[in-house]
């Protein structure tokens, strides 16, 4: 097996025996994003930092100045969504606007992971501040899927998820608003989660919808998942949202362990997990080759002793006017302060104040950030607030209730991450509202602030890969990680790898 | 809005003074149509009865009660001038640099 398709405790492993170092690892993943410069996952590489960094985590190897838990992350490499603002690499959130912006601190995300020792190796495209479905959004160049370069990755982390799945980092951050960790994860076969709203600090992730935003990891297996979103969470006085309570002092990676520890029957290691399934996600909108993917899988659990519960999530489709009328909404307000006067793309010519920053932001920004940012701006202004905003915050109760009544029934709610595989690129480009409808299974999740995962379960026509969604309740990921971990354990899905086309 | 309610050209520009974008009229004729597009999507939201339904705007306010924690007035940051100087499109004298307001 190549260094490539280790995971994170082998390459742990690797490096605490010697075998390799926190320097060669980098420069064999560098090396591996340099020579898949087709796939444009990566905005930012810089050998001098990424080494820098990486010889500083080798000299905490030779001092033996770690322990196994704290430290499980030391010298592994790992790069971050263009979401994370870094002060080392620039930070361009995937815009013209912020197309030299450099940071002058660590997003928290990126503070803790460098604390636990991880190695930068650069910063990873995705759509313009996170807003799209298909990685098509951003201003440098849409990425490609690795499993057909003609196809979009997903997004908004599609250059995580396209990095991830072809083996150009062994781990990334991504930023999930209303799938975008989960749905790139899925179209390109890797393993994500979405924390629960409050999990993981926000500071210093460029904010898109403040109340929807979460920061997650993204690797090849839910093992891995556990171990990084373990180093990311954590109370940050830094963001007024970020939660303080006792089901968040616990260690994800500690609970995940004891959870995967205590099943000992091989065949009916499922016993007791009862899987509610949302009729609603089974619907005409799905096709059939996603289906049948998650069908399989859903048997697999079954056939291992698990209970598949008939649920209703009755305001599924709901969930997507609610929450283009949020996030819009949200994002207009947070999008305000790119005037081109402290920071960010100032227009050359200009008459005055308001048209140097009318002008600015019209250069700056591409059409879907522009679009975003007049539908909040309706939706927010005199008169439409009650009928928009307001409404659909209620609307947004009633959602989250729905699920909480699922869960009164079941353990875990399992279905599709998206209706169908990574489409063609461009096939959905011009017609915003289409790309819109794709995120339907995705979204209530996020308006409902509860952790998500997508675990590989498959391929769909022209063996493009298929995601299962977990939803688990507020708190739940430990456990959640857990059930992903052994069904990872009984199938090889997640550890395909797509061919390196020529 | 009703439901058969569209934006118009006007509507989309005083939109765009509104958000501070400078939209070219071709732009704003495709904008407006997108639009469209999506506020006949939101327009579902309208036949939803949320009689006596509070607004959710933190999720975790399901399952604890939330309040937004407000920080002590104090100074967290030492000075950073130079390094928060640094992004600035047009800068003199430690001084962000725009058109003049005032004649």
């Amino acid at each position: 097996m190549t260094l490539a398709e280790l995971s994170l405790a082998q390459l742990r492993t690797e490096l605490d025996r010697k075998k390799i170092s926190a320097v060669e690892l980098a420069e064999y993943f560098l090396a591996r994003a340099e020579s898949r410069t087709d796939l444009n996952a990566f905005l930012h590489l810089d050998r001098t930092l990424t080494l820098a960094q990486a010889r500083d985590a080798d000299i905490q190897i030779a001092h033996r100045n770690y322990s196994a838990t704290v430290n499980a992350l030391t010298g592994i490499p790992i790069a971050h969504k263009d979401i994370f603002v870094t002060r080392d690499w620039r930070t361009t959130a995937g815009s013209r606007m912020l197309e030299n912006y450099v940071s002058p601190f660590d997003a928290t995300v990126v503070e803790k992971l460098k604390v636990a020792g991880m190695v930068c190796l650069g910063k990873l495209n995705c759509d313009e501040f996170a807003m799209g479905s298909s990685n098509e959004n951003s201003a440098f160049g849409a990425v490609k899927n690795p499993w057909d370069l003609h196809r979009v990755p997903g997004g908004s982390s599609g250059g995580s998820a396209a990095a991830v799945a072809a083996r150009l980092t062994p781990a990334a951050t991504g930023t999930d608003t209303g799938g975008s960790l989960r749905q790139p994860a899925a179209m390109c076969g890797i393993t994500a989660i979405k924390p629960t709203y409050g999990r993981v600090s926000r500071y210093g992730m460029i904010a898109f919808a403040s109340s929807l935003d979460q920061g997650g990891p993204m690797a090849r297996s839910a093992e891995d998942c556990a171990l990084l979103l373990d180093a990311m969470a954590g109370f940050d006085t830094k963001d007024s949202t970020s939660i303080d309570s006792a089901e968040t002092k616990v260690s994800i990676w500690r609970s995940f362990q004891a959870e995967s520890a205590s099943k000992t029957s091989p065949m009916l290691e499922f016993e007791n997990l009862r899987i509610g399934v949302p009729k609603e996600f089974f619907s005409e909108g799905l096709s059939n080759d996603v289906a049948a993917a998650v069908r399989a899988a859903l048997t697999a659990f079954e056939q291992r002793g698990a209970t598949l519960v008939e649920i209703s999530l009755p305001r599924t489709a709901l969930s997507i006017p609610a929450y283009y009328v949020i996030a819009p909404a949200e994002a207009s307000s947070n999008l305000a302060r790119f005037d081109g006067v402290r920071y960010g793309h100032r227009a050359a010519d200009y008459k005055d104040l308001g048209d140097m920053i009318a002008k600015s932001r019209a250069e700056g920004f591409g059409a879907e950030v522009k679009r975003r940012i007049l539908v909040g701006t309706y939706v927010l202004s005199h008169g439409y607030y009650d009928a928009y905003y307001r409404q659909a915050q209620k609307v947004r109760r009633l959602i989250a209730q729905d699920f909480q009544d699922a869960f009164k029934r079941c353990d875990f709610i399992m279905g599709p991450v998206a209706p169908t595989t990574a489409w063609k690129m461009g096939e959905k480009s011009n017609d915003p509202v289409a790309m819109y409808l794709e995120d339907i299974f995705t979204l209530g999740v996020s308006l409902a602030g509860l952790p998500g995962m997508s675990v590989p379960c498959g391929f769909g026509a022209g063996e493009m890969p298929v995601g299962l969604q977990i939803i688990g309740n507020y708190f739940d990921e430990a456990r959640m990680l857990s059930v992903a971990h052994r069904y990872q354990q009984v199938t090889d899905w997640h550890l395909r790898t797509p061919e390196v086309s020529a | 809005m009703s439901k058969n309610a569209t934006i118009s050209p006007e509507d989309i520009r005083r939109l765009a003074l509104l958000a501070r974008i400078d939209l070219s009229s071709a732009e704003a004729d495709r904008t407006g149509q997108q639009l469209n597009s999506i506020f006949s999507l939101v327009a579902q939201l309208q036949a939803v009865d949320t009689a006596g339904v509070e607004p959710l705007c933190h999720p975790i306010a399901m399952i604890e009660e939330m309040t937004l924690r407000l920080r002590s007035d104090v100074v967290t940051e030492t000075d950073q001038r130079a390094i928060n100087m640094a992004n600035a499109p047009q800068q003199e004298n430690g001084l962000f640099l725009v058109p003049k307001v005032l004649e």
